[in-house]
């Protein structure tokens, strides 16, 4: 083998690249599946469970549009219920807190939406505010 | 054609990643078994290969010279284009890894009614191949979203200057786009210009191929089927945690997704993508141009062949060159003046 140094020191490298995230979660590793917290007192939402995890971004988006560029305000049923299309009176008027709901999985997810850019995040019972 | 079966093995592999992951039981084999062997064979496979290529002899010293090299003090010397110190071979590597030096330098010429003609630099190859690697490394460094809990720090601000554009919920990633556009204009340099076409093999197109299907099936899971992202992270955690936990559900696009980066991993120590290890193993980039400082001894020289240096050479045949007339260093020794007065 010729220039042992070099290339052991190389492969180290590589090693430790290769293997940071193996090594990253025995060391930090926490493989707890987020719980975001339920509304109480409702049971149903604008869609199916399953839907709302996968796609409610993209049904926020469309409300978006709907509302701020074509004027389509109607309501939308959730259940028996008949909700506003809106994140503040709609969503949060059943999901009260962010960061017991939102902020669940969407860290679990390294997920940092746009949202509150521009819309005013609710207040939060003090055991929220602590968390801030 | 040699791009068919190239393109016939990709679909091949999204179709079995596709009916693999339409069940849970088959889930399990393309959704664990099958990354964690292809991730094994790609740490095996490629420190097996760098062991090979550290244990080849490289019998000359062929560094390319692309620049002036250290001549007198008077005379501009070329660092990092004719490297004589390692420092300087340092630096050109570096430079060769992070922004591909050489192929920045690429010429074409040209013929133009005169008849003149005309070189001028020519990036594209450049321009494809570096934002292709870029995009690249990005899609790998924000796919450690999936593979750590907590998320470390970098993780995060990568996405958010990925996605700066705000296009969307999920917001669209630059990276994806760049990769496959990039991928798709190396493809189709290979597949346009004649000179390329002639000798690319099948080698050449089947990664470009399963890299086009993997950026764009993960954009198809992101922007159009849909899946939950924390199911498939509870999943992805399974890669590192070396346990099964499907929650179930997820769909099977994804499993297309795993399936085409597991070949990818298999695949990589056996073909042209080893140049990730190989880029330092290039004589011609990572040697310094001093041969007439020091002496570069060739590995493979037979010990009980002794260097015959020229000054015994012209011992051994000085009578012969003399007597055809080769000039020589050191002259015949004078013949005894005895014998030149009995010829008289």
């Amino acid at each position: 083998m010729y220039d042992k140094g070099t290339v052991l020191t190389g492969l180290a490298i590589f090693l430790v690249l290769a293997l940071s995230a193996v090594g990253y979660n025995m060391i930090a590793g926490d493989n707890n599946k987020p719980e975001p917290e339920k509304p109480k007192g409702y049971t149903s939402c604008v869609l199916e469970k399953s839907e709302m995890a996968k796609s409610h971004m993209q049904l926020l988006n469309q409300w978006r549009d709907e509302v701020i560029r074509d004027g389509k305000r109607e309501m939308v049923p959730a259940g028996d219920l008949m909700v506003e299309k809106s994140l503040q009176n709609g969503c949060l008027h059943c999901h009260t807190s962010k960061v017991k709901f939102c902020d669940r999985c969407h860290e679990y997810a390294s997920v940092y939406p746009y949202c509150w850019d521009c819309h005013i995040a609710p207040v939060e019972p003090a055991a929220g505010k602590e968390a801030h | 054609m040699k791009v068919l079966n190239p393109f016939i093995a990709v679909l091949v592999l999204i179709a079995a990643g596709g009916l693999l992951g339409m069940s849970q039981g088959t889930q399990f084999l393309v959704g664990i078994v099958l990354p964690c062997v292809a991730f094994l064979v790609f740490i095996v496979g490629f420190i097996r290969k760098v062991l090979d290529w550290s244990s080849s002899p490289v019998p000359f010293k062929i560094p390319t010279t692309c620049g002036q090299g250290r001549s007198l003090s008077f005379i501009k010397e070329d660092r990092f284009d004719c490297p004589t110190t390692k420092a300087d071979v340092i630096v050109r590597m570096f430079l060769e890894v992070f922004l591909f030096r050489s192929l920045f330098r690429n010429t074409r010429a040209e013929v133009h009614d005169g008849p003149k003609i005309v070189y001028g630099s020519s990036i594209w190859l450049w321009l494809m191949g570096i934002s292709f690697h870029y995009a690249f490394l990005t899609i790998v460094l924000r796919h450690m979203r999936l593979f750590t809990e907590p998320i470390p720090f970098f993780v995060p601000v990568i996405e958010y200057l990925d996605g700066f554009l705000q296009i969307g919920a999920p917001v669209l990633f630059a990276s994806g786009l760049i990769l496959v556009g990039a991928a798709a204009g190396l493809m189709a340099r290979r597949l346009i210009m004649p000179q390329i076409r002639y000798i690319s093999l099948p080698a050449d197109y089947f990664p470009l191929l399963l890299i086009m299907a993997i950026g764009i099936t993960g954009m198809l899971m992101r922007h159009f089927y849909r899946v939950d992202i924390t199911q498939v992270k509870q999943l992805t955690m399974g890669f590192v945690s070396f346990s099964w936990n499907n929650p179930g559900g997820i769909h099977p696009i994804f499993f297309m997704h795993v399936m085409l980066v597991s070949a990818l991993m298999t695949y990589f120590p056996f073909s042209k993508l080893m140049h990730m290890g190989g880029i330092f193993f290039s004589p011609t980039r990572n040697m310094a141009n001093d041969t007439r400082a020091k002496r570069h001894i060739n590995p493979w020289n037979d010990p009980n062949i002794k260097p015959h240096s020229y000054a015994a050479y012209e011992d051994e045949f000085r009578e012969f060159m003399v007597g055809a007339g080769i000039p020589v260093d050191k002259e015949l020794p004078p013949e005894p003046a005895a014998t030149e007065e009995e010829e008289k």
